[in-house]
């Protein structure tokens, strides 16, 4: 289906044209998926909310020595989500919080991603010990309990959002991996692979040029699926306290509110708006995944 | 009609029986072993791992564990001494890991107890929530997941289809603390009807003890089930899908067998298959489930522990922990593995 996506080595205008014609392709059956455009929807508008936050709030909405408000107020006409324990506005925490959510769940899904192709794609090429030690590590990993993992990792790390990124990166690759693998050994059985070796390809040539454009529609589809757990893996280790105790997020608003004894208050007005925003980006990113999976897997499609 | 289509039916249900029977004698043993020895490395690598993680992160794990605190030069000095630090690291590894054989895991930092006593009081607490949490979101998934691909398209399998997916992309903590606020402390009108935590109210005796648990054993059962029976609905709707367009539902359908035991008799029993091995695959979500759950509703279980110990950070806690719930996944994994050639015969060849 999208064999076309510019790897003949043909010229260079040819190339183009049959990439926007395969994209323009891609968008057709795109839009067919209703749900895929609910959660594109979501987030376009989610991502312009991160971007231009700071239009919106100002940088200091997340300082507790200039607090506009008293603390705990509950929704009003001037805060229209309450405030928290410092008395600071919680809308705007909430629309500052969605740009960590958003950029730690990016990363890590990145990350996870580049590790899952990168082996997935050598252990499909490299046949032999290189292989069977890849996939036995990727077994191994792929029955862990993969957020034990992370938390652990988290924990004996320093508390940053780099330690976030990583501990859910490296420990979340192993299904894409597989999948790569998968396809790599299916496109590598293609006629056109035997031409590029007998005219001299090496693996870099065939693994970069050959074999990486044909599993790219699949690490799209494996992305943005991963984005989701990847943000609600970050809420996690936030709200278990093992996030960047400076930086607003979603998941470190619910530990404050939990700390604040918001529960036990009744104080639901504090815990309804991080984990909803929550809730609604992983949902989104899970549409698209899927909306893009069974566009890329016309068999998936049916079942749909 | 009938009398062309009863020796086939005959057949159909014999096969599977003879299969793992006549097979036994050969492949069985040779696949059990296979999978004994896979999980023995991997139960190792988990080993492994717990040790490396806690010790080769840069600086010292003392350090990390006192981390802020006041504590003498005698204090870390003992410290040290426990973990054995100062002794080369395959040494150290050597110590450790024959100790962990044993079921030694070293003393926890803040109980002043032995890492292995504090979990096994806290397992029968874990093991009765995940339990009846997994039993529930199971057939919940199974059973909503078979009558959405039978019925796929409608609109009974959207609604269902979309409510897993949300409550699947709703963070566990989230959705207990909304319902401790809810049920346990009331909002409005609405007075609380569930404990807001824990696992006893104390001083109970006999069958009032069971109910008094059962009472506080519901809200985290629920919480469990709500976002993980999801995952179920969706593996077992698409295994389902996939067996959908198969000859012999047709053929069943030509026999004129009803349409419930199409789906009974014929339908469901193979996609089970695929569904069983990924419930299994997916048990390492449930785990990070139940810590989250545990959390929130102060049940005195692995789980609660585990939180507990990070806070601290109580490092022989954790990597004791650690290497529980690794294993307690591995373990099950295997153990399905070697359930399916009983279900399968296809599987052990």
């Amino acid at each position: 289906m999208t064999t076309s996506t510019g790897t003949a080595p043909s010229p260079r205008a040819l190339a183009r044209q049959r990439r926007r014609a395969s994209v323009a392709r891609f968008w057709r059956q795109y839009r067919s998926e209703r749900a895929g455009l609910y959660g594109l929807t979501a987030l376009s508008l989610c991502a312009l909310l991160a971007l231009f936050a700071p239009v919106f709030v100002g940088s200091d909405v997340s300082s507790v020595t200039e607090a506009p408000g008293r603390p705990m107020q509950s929704p009003s006409a001037e805060f229209p989500l309450g405030t928290d324990q410092f008395g600071r506005d919680l809308l705007g925490l909430v629309i500052w919080g969605s740009r960590v959510s958003l950029l730690v769940g990016l990363l890590a899904a990145v990350l996870s991603v580049a590790i899952g192709t990168l082996i997935g794609v050598t252990a499909g090429h490299f046949k032999g010990w290189y292989a069977t030690v890849m996939m036995r590590i990727t077994d191994w990993f792929l029955v862990m309990p993969t957020l034990v993992l992370a938390i652990a990792l988290a924990t004996v790390m320093s508390r940053s959002l780099t330690t976030t990124v990583v501990a859910i990166g490296v420990t979340t690759w192993p299904t894409t991996a597989r999948l790569v693998r998968a396809q790599t050994l299916a496109v590598e059985t293609r006629p056109y692979i035997e031409r590029a070796q007998a005219l001299g390809g090496g693996h870099w040539h065939i693994m970069s040029r050959h074999v990486l454009p044909n599993v790219m529609p699949l690490v799209l589809a494996q992305t943005t699926l991963i984005i989701s757990s990847a943000i609600l893996a970050e809420a996690t280790l936030a709200f278990l306290g093992l996030g960047d105790p400076t930086v607003v997020s979603w998941g470190g608003l619910l530990q404050d509110a939990r700390e604040a004894g918001a529960v036990s208050a009744g104080d639901w007005w504090y815990l309804v708006p991080p984990g909803i925003a929550i809730a609604v980006v992983a949902l989104a990113f899970t549409l698209c995944g899927r909306a893009v999976e069974s566009v890329l897997n016309p068999r998936l499609g049916v079942s749909r | 009609m009938t009398a062309d289509a009863t020796p086939a039916l005959v057949e159909d249900k014999q096969r599977p029986a003879a299969g793992p029977r006549a097979r036994k004698s050969s492949a069985y043993p040779r696949y059990l072993a296979g999978k004994v020895a896979g999980a023995a490395v991997s139960l190792l690598a988990v080993l492994v791992t717990s040790f490396f993680l806690f010790r080769l992160i840069p600086g010292d794990p003392v350090k990390t564990m006192t981390g802020g605190r006041q504590v003498s030069a005698e204090q870390l000095a003992a410290y040290r001494d426990e973990f054995g630090l100062d002794l080369p690291l395959w040494r150290q590894f050597t110590d450790y890991c024959g100790k962990a054989l044993t079921g030694d895991f070293g003393t926890s930092y803040q109980f002043r107890a032995p890492v292995v006593d504090k979990i096994t009081e806290a397992l029968p607490n874990t093991l009765l929530l995940t339990g009846t949490a997994f039993v529930l979101y199971t057939a919940l998934g199974i059973f909503l997941g078979t009558r959405s691909a039978w019925r796929h398209g409608k609109l009974g399998d959207r609604v269902n289809t979309g409510l897993a997916l949300t409550l699947y992309s709703i963070p566990s903590f989230w959705l207990g603390l909304l319902l401790i606020i809810v049920l346990s402390v009331g909002i409005g009108p609405l007075p609380g009807m569930f404990p807001t935590g824990g696992m006893e109210s104390g001083g109970e005796e006999g069958f009032a003890y069971v109910l008094d648990v059962a009472h506080h054993l519901v809200l985290p059962v629920v919480t469990l089930v709500a976002v993980e029976y999801g995952q179920t609905l969706l593996v077992t709707r698409s295994a389902l899908l996939d067996e959908m367009g198969s000859d012999y539902l047709t053929t069943a359908r030509a026999k004129g067998l009803r349409d419930d035991l199409v789906r009974r008799r014929h339908a469901v029993p193979n996609a089970l298959l695929p569904t069983v091995t990924l419930i299994f695959i997916n048990l390492g979500r449930t785990v990070a489930g139940v810590i989250l759950v545990e959390t929130v509703f102060s049940w005195p279980g692995l789980g609660g522990l585990f939180y507990q110990a990070l806070s601290v950070p109580d490092l022989p806690l954790v990597q004791g922990l650690f290497f529980v719930f690794a294993a307690a996944v591995i373990l099950m994994n295997t153990l399905a593995d070697l359930v399916y050639p009983l279900l399968d015969p296809r599987v052990a060849r």
